[in-house]
């Protein structure tokens, strides 16, 4: 379970540009299942997100996460506020915790398949031989079996899309994020990554996505949808 | 241990395909940095085996030579001096030498023309060192001509060529007879070119110049460490011309690094943010820059150094020659003996090393410490 108390985020602070992107949220997130940050461009939903992952701190608040469903994987503790860590710590949980789906998907250009799916096992130390035999199953798990060793600006934005999915989900993690993942996909290739995400959740991930893209929160397969707006939560259908 | 070599050899994979990605950029700068390397690498390693070529050949120079001076400058010594010095307390010997400098129209060079102290060439002979041999192409048997002091003509035939052990001094260098130099320059026989001097105790070897100089006052005595000094100040002074010019030349790859290697281009540093947001340390990303940063600087420093020790010691520095080797217009032809000094190497390896590998480090740390939300709102 991640739970956000009274989370505000600012940027510049203090400066004439500042600027609020998060204003005082607080929300439970539970273990397992899917759920959608809903909001238009500019409502704070992508801040809420690196949040939530570790990738930002807030300016003030708490960030919990409770170790339900191996959320803190590999720790002999209940519970951990992730505010205050340091940043060698954050990127421990950022690396074991979560799997990052990012808008224009992020993958590294001018290297392999292969090579872009490893990335995140690199800093892990792990035996090659058994990453890489992780990587082909997810490879074989995506259809991309053949594309492994093609380099990333020839592949269409389907195979980009499920790349990033096979990247996102290299170390195992528990939750996976998703920043708009559809925003430059055609509707064919959204309903396809929605039944990814779907096989996921079966799969026993939690999944939270933010998007403005009704295909995204109107599937049968999301089983929350929580309005942002102007840095705060307008609704929850919870 | 295993999970960190790993890691390490992870890191070094990507490191690799990092470099192999951005060719250009790294080729270029692999270029001129062994260019530089070359040049400074060049310089240094032609100096010191030029100094160690003329220590070596001073070696054998003789301990003190008396020349004699008129109004300041140099004049033929008399040969009764010969005695005087002789009988001076501490002189083990005393013996005159004859040798002075001819000037050949056709090469426009001017030679060194010698009466050895053993085993001089017969009368109407010469033996001629391989820069003359070359230049005027002349070999054993042959005739050369010179014009006496009187305008007359005089002809010697070669019997034969000098080694190259020592070809530096030796290039231009021409053995006679003694009767031959005399009759040559007109130089009667009571005068000689200077007189060389032997000493029991070396430590002395001053208090004798002093002694010397108070008996025979229009004499000057140059002691051996003194052309030694002489010599390292010359090849010194040359080889500090190049050094100069190298470090322009240095000062302009630092400045090139430093755009090469500073510019992240706003590809790369996306890829960091990337590799942050995806769980990299910002000491993973600093991992990787330093391998490139090392990487490159121990290929072009290897090359750069290879390639000088090449064109020094095998081509005989062709590319510096003319200004290094000495005021002769005969350059000698000859390989010089490969010596290398380990503290000039490091301090050539920190003139260049340290500054790439800052160059490399400090912008990809800046952009390692940015939060990795910053790849999510790009």
């Amino acid at each position: 379970m991640i739970k956000l108390l009274n989370v505000r985020k600012g940027f510049n602070m203090g400066q004439s540009n500042e600027f609020i992107a998060v204003r005082g949220v607080t929300l439970t997130l539970a273990a397992n299942g899917i759920t959608v940050l809903k909001g238009p461009s500019g409502s704070g939903k992508t801040t809420l997100l690196s949040l939530i992952g570790c990738m930002a701190r807030p300016t003030s608040g708490r960030i919990e996460f409770l170790g339900d469903n191996g959320i803190l994987q590999d720790r002999n503790i209940d519970q951990v506020e992730v505010t205050s860590l340091p940043e060698r710590f954050l990127t421990e949980i950022r690396r074991r915790t979560f799997g990052f789906i990012f808008q224009q998907f992020n993958l590294v250009k001018g290297i392999t398949v292969l090579e872009n799916i490893l990335l995140p096992s690199y800093p892990l130390g792990e035996k090659y031989t058994l990453v890489r035999q992780r990587a082909k199953m997810l490879l074989d798990m995506f259809g991309l079996g053949e594309r492994a060793q093609a380099k990333i600006e020839w592949l269409s934005g389907g195979e980009m899309q499920r790349v990033a999915i096979a990247r996102a989900l290299m170390n195992d993690p528990p939750v996976l994020i998703a920043d708009e993942p559809t925003a430059h996909l055609d509707s064919k290739l959204s309903s396809e990554f929605m039944d990814i995400i779907s096989h996921l959740k079966k799969s026993g991930k939690t999944i939270i996505i933010a998007s403005h893209d009704p295909l995204v929160f109107d599937a049968g397969s999301v089983d929350r949808v929580v309005a942002v707006l102007d840095g705060i939560i307008e609704g929850d259908d919870a | 241990m295993t999970s960190w070599i790993e890691k390490q050899r992870s890191i070094l994979d990507y490191t690799l395909s990092s470099l192999l990605r951005r060719k250009a950029k790294n080729i270029s700068l692999f270029f001129v940095y062994t260019l530089v390397v070359f040049l400074l690498g060049s310089a240094m390693f032609f100096t010191e085996a030029m100094k160690r070529e003329a220590s070596l050949i001073l070696k054998d120079a003789p301990e003190m030579v008396v020349q004699r001076l008129l109004m300041g400058r140099y004049d033929p010594i008399p040969v009764d001096y010969l005695n005087k010095i002789r009988n001076i307390r501490g002189v083990t010997s005393a013996e005159s030498r004859l040798w002075g400098y001819y000037y050949d129209p056709v090469t426009g060079a001017n030679y060194t023309l010698m009466v050895p102290r053993n085993h001089p060439p017969a009368s109407e002979e010469i033996v001629i060192g391989k820069g003359i041999a070359k230049s005027r192409v002349l070999g054993k048997g042959d005739i050369y001509s010179f014009r006496a002091y009187d305008g007359r003509v005089r002809s010697f035939t070669v019997a034969g060529e000098l080694s190259a052990a020592s070809e530096l001094v030796s290039a231009d260098l021409i053995l006679m007879a003694a009767s031959d130099f005399r009759s040559l320059f007109g130089l009667p026989d009571s005068l000689a070119t200077d007189i060389i001097v032997g000493v029991r105790n070396p430590k002395e070897l001053r208090t004798i110049a002093g002694k010397i100089t108070e008996l025979l006052p229009d004499t000057r005595p140059i002691i051996r460490d003194e052309m030694v000094r002489t010599y390292d100040a010359v090849f010194d002074w040359r080889g500090g011309m190049v050094i100069v010019l190298t470090i322009m030349a240095l000062s302009a790859f630092v400045i090139f690094a430093w755009d090469k290697a500073s510019g992240l281009s706003a590809e790369e540093k996306r890829e960091i943010g990337i590799l942050k947001a995806i769980g990299w340390e910002t000491s993973d990303v600093l991992a990787v820059k330093t391998y490139e940063g090392s990487l490159v600087s121990f290929l072009s420093f290897s090359m750069g150094i290879l390639a000088a020790y090449v064109h020094v010691f095998f081509f005989s520095a062709f590319l510096f020659a003319p200004a290094l080797k000495g005021w002769s217009v005969l350059y000698p032809d000859f390989r010089i003996t490969p010596f290398i000094d380990p503290y000039q190497l490091a301090v050539l390896f920190f003139l260049t090393v340290v500054p790439y590998t800052v160059a490399t480090i400090i912008p990809s740390w800046r952009a390692a410490i940015v939060d990795p939300d910053a790849v999510m709102r790009s």
